[in-house]
């Protein structure tokens, strides 16, 4: 979708700012470029759209050099958003969204159509929102606003320059979490430009490292973090990377689907016996339609009191679903003091469990063999 | 709202002024002006002040916008340098200089004339506004310019439907301040003959009588008044909305 070859930029007063950079970007792919400041992560993107002119190499969009089309019409088909957002404070946020499609000659109606779904598409309500001014947003809804105006006449395309960069860090994990999921929707081919190692991995389908104007390594997140290049990747990802990791792994992948549990009316002195003859500490507990009712442990059994499991289990607590990602996963159990964490689907139906054992050899695996996302 | 108390007591004074020295019948040896004097003077006055605006208007928003652009930028200094240099030298100077001019340019002749007078006035009145619209050019956060041009704006459309909007306030606040000097400083276009008010007060300072030049004084400070209140709504009505809404904090 979008070629770079030998893309090279050198200013006017002789610094070079990027070095033959080459590689792909595939339809459908969001892809990161990574870099301390000053690496030509931003010079990059900016070349895709001409805002700065190419001083050697090409690059193609959809296979024809971007210098064959006319700047404006270029730009008119990539969808553009950058840290400070630049929304049009004079313009309501229904006109701001408009602002390409009016370019394009767009009649009202469709525009105006096009304005609320985008809106809804950012979770702003369009009836409060469409008609009310930049100046009167949270910093939150300026930059959705800004999302929602870069994707204004359904560009193939996207770039965006560190678009949450401005956001305070809770809500940029939110609307990090919710970015991704409208890209699910749309599947656009995006660059997206940050520092942030955290929001590269978890962000990127692929990730464009680069330092000093070169590429480093572009790569899949797991293999920038387990298959460092050189001492450079690995310093940037850092020491903890394994614990990085953590973000690309979900419970899904990790969790046990097979496991042995018991009924609430079970004998309590049954249980107990079968759990010391098989070494385990912990079980969980359903009901007879296989709903997840909490857990039993060694400890709770023994004084040997008879009865059904029912008496002696302690009820439901933290649990996950199998599409949370591991890192949250592991908070849970962290804080619950939980040594195994039962996955339950949406009607608390118990779909598997998740223990520390299986984290540190999913982990260990996802090192030794560079991971998959 | 006590702003507006003071504007109205401020110009029924003047206008009981103007009634006063008018109905004084003979001051000295002299007539008082009549009404109709005044009002054929107060057309006079304002003419040369329409002109003369509506031409450093003409010529000094074009000139402030461009100095701001890329390339353009390194004769900002000159640009505003000269209107700088416009406005202090004194007006009477200006006007006196530009009547004795010896010679008349290629499509203009210099000389006891109105015309002499208003190119006075727009060099006067220049700075004002050549200085608001560089600074309110230059002011507009660059991020708001890229966006625009990220999102395939031409130059033009951007000048036209980002820019000049955003700007608009700041420009309107210049052309207030020049169109309420302009009035003050075309009291002297009599001198090089280009009648106005200046006529009744100039003729109250060589008769030294203070009745004539109040006479004079206070029909064209009402104007002055009256013309910076009038441009202020317009400046309140021509601003967009969403930059009257104060941006909440992030």
């Amino acid at each position: 979708m979008i070629k770079l070859e030998k893309v090279t930029k050198v200013y006017a007063d002789g610094t070079k700012a990027v070095n033959e950079m080459s590689f792909e970007v595939n339809q459908g792919e969001l892809c990161v470029f990574l870099g301390p400041s000053g690496c030509g992560k931003t010079t990059t993107m900016k070349m895709i759209n001409r805002l700065i002119p190419i001083t050697s190499g090409k690059i193609y969009i959809d296979g024809v050099d971007n210098t064959r089309m006319n700047d404006s019409e270029l730009r008119r088909n990539i969808g553009y958003a950058i840290q400070e957002i630049g929304l049009f404070t004079h313009m309501t946020v229904g006109q701001n969204i408009e602002t390409v499609p009016v370019l394009k000659g767009w009649s009202k109606s469709r525009r105006r159509e096009r304005a609320e779904e985008l809106l809804e598409l950012v979770r702003m309500k369009p009836s409060e929102f469409i008609d009310k001014y930049p100046n009167e947003l949270s910093g939150g809804q300026r930059q959705r606003v800004g999302v929602a105006r870069a994707l204004g006449a359904d560009p193939p395309i996207l770039l965006m320059d560190e678009p949450f960069g401005a956001i305070d860090p809770i809500n940029r994990v939110e609307l990090q979490s919710e970015f991704l999921k409208i890209q699910q929707k749309i599947r656009k081919t995006i660059i997206f430009v940050t520092h942030d190692i955290y929001e590269a991995i978890k962000m990127g389908d692929r990730i464009a490292l680069m330092k000093d104007g070169e590429l480093v390594q572009y790569d899949t997140p797991a293999n920038l973090l387990y298959r460092p290049k050189d001492a450079f990747v690995e310093g940037f990802v850092g020491a903890d990377r394994a614990l990085k990791g953590l973000q690309l792994l979900r419970v899904k992948e990790v969790m046990t689907a097979t496991y042995a549990a018991v009924n609430m009316k079970d004998n309590a002195a049954v249980v107990r016996e079968r759990m010391e003859k098989e070494g385990i500490d912990w079980m969980p507990v359903m009901d007879n339609n296989g709903r997840f009712m909490g857990g039993i442990s060694i400890s709770s059994l023994i004084g040997g009191r008879a009865g059904t499991v029912k008496d002696v289990l302690s009820p439901s607590e933290a649990t996950s679903d199998v599409n949370a990602v591991l890192n949250e996963a592991l908070s849970l159990m962290l804080s619950s003091g939980l040594k195994t964490l039962p996955i339950v689907d949406e009607n608390n139906r118990l779909e598997g469990i998740l223990t520390f054992d299986a984290i540190q050899e999913a982990l260990h695996e996802a090192v030794k063999t560079g991971g998959t996302k | 709202m006590r702003r507006w108390i003071v504007l109205v007591v401020l110009l029924v004074v003047l206008v009981g002024l103007t009634v006063w020295t008018t109905s004084a019948g003979d001051i000295g040896i002299f007539h008082a002006f009549t009404y109709a004097d005044i009002v054929t003077h107060a057309k006079d006055h304002l003419i040369m002040v329409f002109w003369a605006v509506l031409i450093a208007v003409l010529i000094g928003v074009p000139l402030g916008t461009l100095v701001t652009r890329p390339g353009l930028d390194r004769a900002s200094p000159l640009v505003l340098g000269g209107a700088n240099v416009g406005q202090s030298i004194p007006s009477l100077a200006i006007i006196a200089i530009m009547a004795t001019l010896p010679f008349g340019l290629v499509f203009f002749d210099f000389g006891f004339n109105r015309e002499t007078a208003i190119v006075a006035l727009i060099i006067y009145g220049l700075l004002p506004i050549v200085r608001n619209s560089y600074a309110s050019m230059r002011n507009i956060n660059p991020a708001v310019i890229e966006s625009a041009r990220g999102m395939g704006m031409t130059r033009w459309q951007i000048i036209r439907k980002i820019e000049l909007p955003l700007a608009i306030p700041i420009i309107m606040t210049g052309i207030r301040v020049s169109t309420v000097v302009t009035v003050g400083t075309a009291e002297l276009a009599v001198l090089v003959g280009g009648k106005g008010l200046g006529t009744i007060t100039f003729t109250g300072v060589f008769a030294r009588e203070v009745l004539l030049i109040i006479q004079g004084a206070a029909p064209t400070a009402f104007l002055a008044v009256s013309l910076g209140v009038i441009l202020e709504s317009i400046e309140k009505w021509i601003t967009p909305r969403g930059l009257k809404i104060k941006a909440r904090n992030i």
